[in-house]
């Protein structure tokens, strides 16, 4: 698994309104290989979507580098050729309403393609291909606002996809979804990285849909405080509580049944599949005694 | 209010008319409309309105629905008769009291009647038979030579995509703000046409402010997709011209030439 977006001590400042720079992100490092399927976890204000939008170039690093297969963000601005990193790096929004620019499905996720000057023809066996892989070729007719906010950012999915992109940053793509939306999403998403091998890059605040990554970035006021597999950062449950974010319900129950005496089983207890089985394992060593 | 929001008048189907390009289209409408004030004969008229019969039968759009477009100039139309049938001197047809109706004016008004009603029938030909969609693209690509002289036609043809896109939402959005206002007692329908104004300030200011801020994240989308404008662009619906359009260019030009001919002869 080569390297395949590198982020090497990179800081950024926003510009405020009095003049004074204010510091979004202090430095962060973080390697991400091919295919992997990265979450990033943070309270409000930690940094993690000025992050996401540094992997597309849409913003650039006030110091440090951000490179995509080798390619430095700074230096492709400079140049202006930084549609050859968008083009890798899909990006879904978190409003499915202001991401979407055409009024058809269809010619929606054309628009990628047609940016980057591809044929016709190709176009349309992208966008045939595209709609399928997120299962909305039956609304490729259908106006945008006539679709429910899952299907929004399914269809914003597919706009990335056409673009024959590497790697998907999805910036709190369920947010302003109902759990139903939220689920469809997140399949699809799962299935993305199984099937085709696609990098994913989560940006979320919900526990349960970091617990589907294969890594878990936490970010604390510009900076990445955690590291490591979901299962070695849930464990932390009081550290992360400190930081202001939820524990899985399943963790957080296992935790106060804990302190409350009862003798679950050492491992690491994070999904209710795992509690159930510590509790079963329980109950037969009480049928022993 | 929301259930069914369309913009134009656009009548899906798939007849000749909605199947040829609508550049082609535009051009046609825009030689037929210059063939109307210029041949300015009851012959010629005579096949323009035999030629628009046609084409209201071909395109689809049933008639009621067609007719409905010259609602709206209705009051202009009776308005020109009236003038031209007054305003004409000429030998009298009619005569009540100071009112002095000349063969000259009947005939006249008629005739500029008949001119109006052409005129908007065949352009809502167009608009019943093209999506807005492909009017915009048409206009793009009608535009585009004016470029070089400084003309943004992309530009124009995106911000008609965008506004397309975004009219619905912007519409569900001021409905919901509207009852959000409702809901904390602001009452749009009683009082002087002031107070009503007035009521109006508290939609307009959120809804201008959500306004800016979905511009902003879409700009941001767009870039986000390689967004460069439309330099080295492609479309996937490219527009192309087909042996239909040729045909209907050559029967047009060939109408325009025999009404020439026919105002020679005259």
């Amino acid at each position: 698994m080569g390297s395949f977006i590198e982020i090497e001590a990179l800081e950024h400042s926003y510009q405020a309104a009095d003049g004074a720079g204010r510091k979004a992100l202090g430095g962060v490092s973080l390697s991400i290989g091919r295919g992997e399927f990265v979450a990033v976890l943070g309270a409000n204000g930690s940094g993690k979507s000025t992050l996401a939008r540094h992997l597309n170039g849409l913003l650039l690093p006030s110091s440090g580098h951000v490179r995509v297969e080798g390619m430095d963000t700074r230096e492709l601005a400079e140049r202006g050729e930084l549609w050859q990193v968008r083009s890798k790096v899909g990006m879904v929004f978190q409003n499915p309403d202001n991401q979407l620019i055409a009024a058809m499905v269809e010619d929606d996720v054309a628009f990628g393609p047609e940016n980057l000057g591809v044929e016709p023809l190709e176009i349309r066996r992208r966008v045939k291909e595209s709609l399928e892989a997120v299962g909305m070729t039956r609304f490729r007719k259908r106006a945008p606002h006539l679709l429910s906010g899952g299907q929004k950012q399914r269809v914003a999915i597919a706009g990335a996809l056409a673009m024959e992109t590497d790697c998907l940053v999805l910036d709190e793509p369920t947010a302003m979804l109902d759990p139903q939306g939220r689920k469809e999403v997140l399949e699809v998403v799962k299935r993305l990285h199984r099937e085709r091998g696609l990098t994913v890059i989560l940006i979320t605040h919900f526990m349960e849909e970091a617990m589907e990554a294969q890594r878990v970035v936490v970010m604390d006021k510009g900076c990445s405080v955690m590291e490591g597999t979901p299962r070695e950062v849930f464990a932390r449950g009081e550290e992360l509580k400190a930081l202001g974010l939820e524990v899985p319900l399943a963790g957080e129950l296992a935790a106060r049944l804990r302190q409350a005496g009862v003798p679950l089983p050492k491992e690491a207890i994070l999904t209710v599949e795992e509690l159930l089985q510590g509790l079963q394992a329980l109950r037969g060593k009480a049928h022993v005694h | 209010m929301l259930s069914d929001i369309t913009i134009g008048q656009y009548y899906p189907g798939n007849s000749l008319l909605h199947r040829l390009d609508p550049r082609v289209k535009i051009l046609l409408l825009l030689l037929l409309m210059a063939e109307i004030f210029i041949f300015a004969s009851w012959t010629a008229y005579g096949f323009i309105i035999a030629l628009t019969c046609a084409l209201m039968c071909c395109s689809g759009v049933p008639l009621k629905v067609l007719l409905r477009s010259l609602r709206p100039l209705l009051w202009i139309i009776v308005l020109t008769f009236i003038i031209h049938l007054l305003g004409t001197p000429g030998e009298t047809a009619y005569q009540l009291g100071v009112i002095n109706i000349t063969w000259e004016g009947l005939s006249r008004g008629t005739f500029i009647c008949l001119r109006l009603m052409l005129l908007i029938l065949l352009s809502s030909l167009l608009t019943f038979t093209t999506s807005p969609v492909k009017l915009t693209d048409a206009m793009e690509a009608l535009l585009s030579p004016f470029r070089r002289f400084g003309l943004p036609a992309h530009e124009l043809a995106m911000m008609m995509t965008i506004a397309l896109r975004f009219v619905p939402t912007l519409i569900e959005e001021t409905d919901r703000i509207m009852k959000a206002q409702q809901s904390r007692g602001v009452d749009f329908t009683t009082g002087s046409i002031f107070t009503r104004l007035k009521a109006m300030v508290p939609i307009l200011v959120p809804l201008f402010l959500s306004a800016f801020r979905r511009a902003d994240e879409l700009a941001l989308a767009m870039e986000a997709r390689c967004y460069r404008g439309g330099v080295g662009r492609t479309q996937m619906k490219a527009l192309a011209v087909t042996r239909l359009d040729y045909i209907a260019v050559f029967l047009m030009i060939a109408m325009a030439a025999g009404l020439s001919v026919l105002a020679w002869l005259d």
